[in-house]
């Protein structure tokens, strides 16, 4: 259940960030000056922890789909579901700890 | 062969029971698109983090990434993925949450004019930079 509900959610999140990013991206259009000037949103610290919610949001949404298709397309699995999600849990841990060390070492001047 | 099992799987599935063929492809659509994407938008965050650095991107950035066509339709492939697999979720949960059948068709027409407007933004600036006037002035 709660699996599904932070597909879900995360989801949602990843596809607004996603509307925000096509629009930032498409200000190019307008020049360096236009462009560079929204750019302190992206320099600003509580960015990088909004991204950290990106990342998660990405790499749950990610293991988590993946997750499914295999039960999808192996349908005994379904009963293991449990230990499918502890599985998918081991995976995401680590790849999250590291990526979140990544996304804000810049924060401490590295 | 992939037809009968993704059926199969759909039909033995959880959740809402199949309506048509649309829902079948749209089903399929979306793991096929999310293998796509658990590729091109997990490498993407690894990429502009790991080896740009989100604190370095600005104008000249953009520029110098779109000087590779590989590079462009590699975005162009993000953007379409991406937001097809993002919208067609949001019509999903649409479904599941607005009931009455006449405002459920005016959200999900919406959803469609946002989805053909960001594509359309997104496919635009792939395509025409910098042969637009602010990119040529770059030049």
């Amino acid at each position: 259940m709660w699996a599904w509900l932070l597909h879900r959610t995360t989801g949602l999140g990843i596809l607004l960030f996603l509307l925000l990013h096509i629009f930032d991206i498409f200000l190019v259009a307008f020049g360096p000056e236009v462009f560079n000037a929204l750019l302190f949103i992206y320099r600003a610290w509580w960015a990088r922890v909004l991204e950290v919610f990106l990342l998660f949001g990405v790499l749950f949404h990610a293991l988590n789909g993946l997750r499914l298709i295999i039960q999808d397309f192996w349908p005994a699995l379904w009963r293991y579901e449990r230990q499918m999600i502890l599985a998918e849990t081991i995976v995401f841990v680590p790849l999250f700890l590291w990526g979140t060390y990544v996304f804000l070492k810049p924060l401490f001047g590295e | 062969m992939m037809r009968d099992g993704a059926i199969r799987a759909f039909e033995g599935r959880r959740g809402r029971p199949p309506s048509g063929n649309f829902e079948l492809y749209s089903w399929f659509f979306m793991r096929l698109s999310g293998v796509v994407l658990l590729g091109l938008a997990v490498f993407h965050l690894f990429w502009m983090h790991m080896v740009i650095g989100v604190e370095n991107i600005d104008f000249a950035v953009v520029v110098e990434r779109w000087k590779n066509p590989l590079w462009r339709l590699y975005d162009l492939f993000l953007l379409a993925f991406a937001l097809a697999h993002g919208m067609n979720g949001l019509r999903i949960v649409v479904d599941d949450y607005v009931h009455g059948p006449g405002w459920a068709a005016a959200v999900k027409s919406v959803l469609f004019v946002i989805f053909v407007a960001f594509l359309g933004m997104g496919a635009y600036i792939i395509f025409t930079f910098p042969l637009t006037a602010a990119g040529a002035a770059l030049r």
